[in-house]
């Protein structure tokens, strides 16, 4: 079997699922009882919380566990405008993000304004136009750290230091796809969502970070939990075993990214000839990510053909792999060919270069 | 270009007869401060050289700024001591520093040396202007002090100069017991307890089943925070929930805090002679509350002759605040526990009270038995400066 299609989910690390099934066992009482039991999970989920806030150079008290990096994005848009109703409802995006943010968008369209940053060829966003926007003083900018179908990084400290100037906007970061993969630094960054399962965590459980500064209105209510912005009973195990998959990621983190370079390379390198094929990830983008088109073909047979070889890539990203083209592709690319006859390959740091190889054999020899 | 620490003493250097022992309790301090790094620590009686990788510099500067008696460290430069040597350390070495104003500060003690400092200055600043652009002499207001220090067997140069704690060396003084609630006030006192090289060991009063569990942790963090100011911290948790539920039974409501302190303070007695210490320290603040009303304290204060040391007596609270905020336990302090002496607070406690009344209160039971018990069921813990995580194995 090869697997490329780790930017949809990650198989769970073998240490991460012990964790999560011996606190399961072990730490039975819920965290917000009064009692030792209560107690003993209590001091698990601080301590995890902890080293989470520490991994991320944030405060423990910046931490909110949720189920999912879409719902830490419905948080932080939903949650910002119910908690500043009197702040213009301007938000200010790119169309290169995930789902989670344009659909959350387009919902509530009717009572907010959204206007799209212009992107420059590459599809990093284009600062003047950002500057300009920002004048007309945005409740939120929310911009992905890395998108997750072509792998453009967008200069998440140099956009952060400009809206800084700004009071009243904040700026929200969509680092689903560069948590553990790429550097990170929170300095400028005011909301910050990510999922474990993309870096060998489970399902079920992510994180936004939120900056003290920064109010939100829970989108779910009830009693006390780990965060008040969330209610519910928190998981401590999946809340530890997201602390201990991102301790294992970070500390591999530089290993692991000169190793999935090399992949991208490889598969670059075997692309490149092709003539009916269109790289669409430039060399500044992710290595984890490598996006590109065999033009005039339906990507949907190609990844049922790779399927029959037990291959798994994937078209565009898993959340909105029922639209005919990819919607960011095409605001990069304003291609429809190109857009919607792309695939998507996403490594991890187990993909091996043999299985490059014997991926790109399989495409000239059975596919293209 | 091999560099050295220089370190200079604070107080310390006024204690003419015992000077040694100051200085050996401080190296020994610094040792166990940088037993991660690889060291070599001299001294004499008047200031102290710290050799060490470079790689390690700034762990190694973080960790002297947490030392007591300390008054300044300096990151120098060495050479030989003659004047052709220093003038070739000053060019290789000036244009690597950044600044725009400077003074020379030169120090003379091998009073061989053929020039006089006077005369020194002047060659020296004279060098650094040849060697820099865009500089200029300010011997008012220096952005830099480059000093330049001749000694016998070799002459130290610095452009910096870090602020130490001052105080003496933790463990210069013998042991005091610091009463710790988990307030904002005790840590702070702590603090400057140990400033004073008074070794300390803590005492935190439990009242479980009123106080939670994590009212213990929080006192386990603040003297953790508190112990990278020293090496270990002892922390002695005595249950008393039978003492206060027995005051609470029998002394008149107004009274309840007032013997509470009593009881806390014959603890804190017998407790300090069986631990060979030699002061009671707190946090209490003169006026903050009613049990610190100089009334109050001199009732309460009757109970022992042991030397009750309160260091945050004379500040304000956002003073003690200011000092809680730099070592760090201010967050901790805030978090929303009860402790023992918030659970059963009366609605009116004495302001004034009188040392008859409290006499004629303690009479109502027998508690010189509890005193002991609770001694005697106390636990102690020895708390390090580590960040110990205990599910590290889970995380």
């Amino acid at each position: 079997m090869i697997y490329f299609d780790n930017s949809a989910t990650t198989p769970v690390r073998e240490e991460v699922l012990e964790t999560f099934c011996e606190v399961t066992r072990k730490f039975i009482g819920n965290p917000n009882s009064l009692h030792q039991l209560g107690f003993n999970s209590r001091k698990l989920m601080h301590e995890a919380t902890r080293q989470v806030a520490d991994l991320l150079h944030v405060k423990e008290n910046e931490i909110i566990f949720t189920s999912s990096a879409s719902e830490s994005n419905n948080l932080a848009i939903k949650g910002l405008l119910d908690f500043y109703p009197n702040r213009k409802k301007l938000i200010i995006t790119t169309e290169l993000e995930h789902a989670s943010i344009l659909e959350t968008l387009q919902q509530l369209s009717e009572d907010i304004d959204v206007k799209f940053v212009k992107l420059n060829e590459n599809g990093k966003i284009d600062l003047e136009d950002l500057k300009a926007k920002l004048e007309e003083e945005p409740l939120l900018v929310s911009i992905h750290h890395v998108n997750s179908e072509i792998g453009i990084i967008q200069d998440i400290d140099t956009i952060g230091d400009l809206i800084k100037k700004y009071p009243k906007t904040f700026f929200h970061v969509d680092g689903t796809q560069s948590v553990g993969k790429i550097p990170l630094a929170l300095d400028n960054v005011d909301l910050f969502s990510f999922s474990a399962h993309k870096f060998y965590g489970l399902k079920g459980i992510a994180c936004l970070v939120k900056k003290e500064k920064v109010n939100l209105k829970p989108l779910i209510s009830g009693g006390a939990s780990q965060t008040i912005y969330r209610a519910g009973t928190p998981s401590v195990a999946l809340i530890a075993s997201l602390a201990k998959s991102l301790r294992l990621i970070l500390n591999e983190q530089a290993d692991n990214y000169q190793k999935v370079e090399v992949l991208n390379q490889k598969l670059r390198d075997g692309l490149k000839d092709e003539e009916r094929i269109v790289i669409n990830s430039s060399l500044s983008c992710s290595p984890y990510i490598l996006n590109f088109s065999i033009l005039n073909t339906k990507p949907e047979t190609i990844i049922h053909k790779f399927d029959q070889f037990e291959i798994y890539i994937a078209t565009k990203t898993a959340c909105s792999s029922n639209e005919t083209y990819s919607k960011a592709l095409f605001a990069l690319t304003k291609n429809k060919n190109i857009s919607s006859s792309s695939l998507r390959i996403s490594f991890s740091s187990r993909n091996t270069i043999e299985e490059v190889l014997t991926f790109i054999k399989i495409l000239k020899e059975e596919i293209l | 270009m091999e560099r050295v620490i220089l370190i200079k003493y604070g107080e310390l250097t006024t204690k003419k007869g015992n000077r040694n022992f100051f200085v050996k309790t401080l190296a020994n301090n610094i040792k166990y401060k940088l037993q991660d790094y690889s060291v070599t620590i001299s001294s004499d009686l008047s200031r102290m050289y710290i050799s060490f990788n470079e790689k390690d510099l700034n762990k190694i500067l973080e960790q002297l700024n947490l030392v007591f008696g300390i008054h300044s460290y300096h990151v120098a430069y060495s050479c030989p001591s003659d004047l052709q040597s220093i003038c070739d350390l000053l060019t290789e070495t000036v244009e690597k520093e950044h600044f725009e104003t400077f003074k020379v500060v030169v120090k003379r003690s091998d009073k061989t040396f053929p020039k006089k400092s006077n005369e020194l200055a002047p060659i020296f600043g004279g060098v650094i202007l040849k060697n820099k652009k865009n500089i200029k002499v300010d011997v008012h207001h220096p952005e830099v002090v480059v000093t330049v220090e001749i000694l016998k067997d070799r002459t130290l140069l610095y452009y910096n100069a870090y602020q130490g704690l001052g105080g003496y060396p933790v463990g210069s003084q013998p042991k005091g017991l610091v009463m710790l609630s988990g307030g904002i006030d005790s840590p702070v006192a702590t603090f400057l307890a140990m400033k004073r090289g008074i070794k300390i060991e803590a005492v935190y009063f439990e009242s479980i089943p009123h106080t939670s569990l994590e009212a213990r942790e929080k006192v386990i963090t603040l003297v953790r925070k508190l112990s990278k100011y020293t090496n270990t911290i002892k922390l002695h948790i005595i249950p008393f929930t039978e003492i206060q539920e027995e005051i609470y039974k029998n002394v008149k409501d107004d009274y309840v805090i007032t013997i509470m302190r009593r009881m806390m303070y014959r603890i804190m007695e017998k407790l300090a002679k069986k631990e060979h210490a030699y002061a009671i320290i707190n946090g209490e603040s003169v006026g903050q509350v009613a049990s610190q009303t100089l009334h109050s304290m001199y009732v309460i204060n009757e109970v022992t002759n042991m030397p009750v040391l309160r260091p945050v007596a004379c500040l304000d609270k956002l003073e003690i605040i200011d000092i809680a905020k730099k070592i760090d336990t201010y967050e901790t302090s805030i978090l929303p526990y009860e402790d023992c002496c918030t659970v059963f607070v009366p609605k009116h406690p004495v302001i004034n009270p009188t040392l008859d009344q409290c006499l004629k209160e303690e009479a109502k039971f027998e508690f010189s038995n509890l005193l002991e018990k609770a001694i005697y069921e106390s636990k102690t813990i020895t708390i390090k400066n580590q960040d110990v995580n205990e599910y590290q194995e889970l995380l």
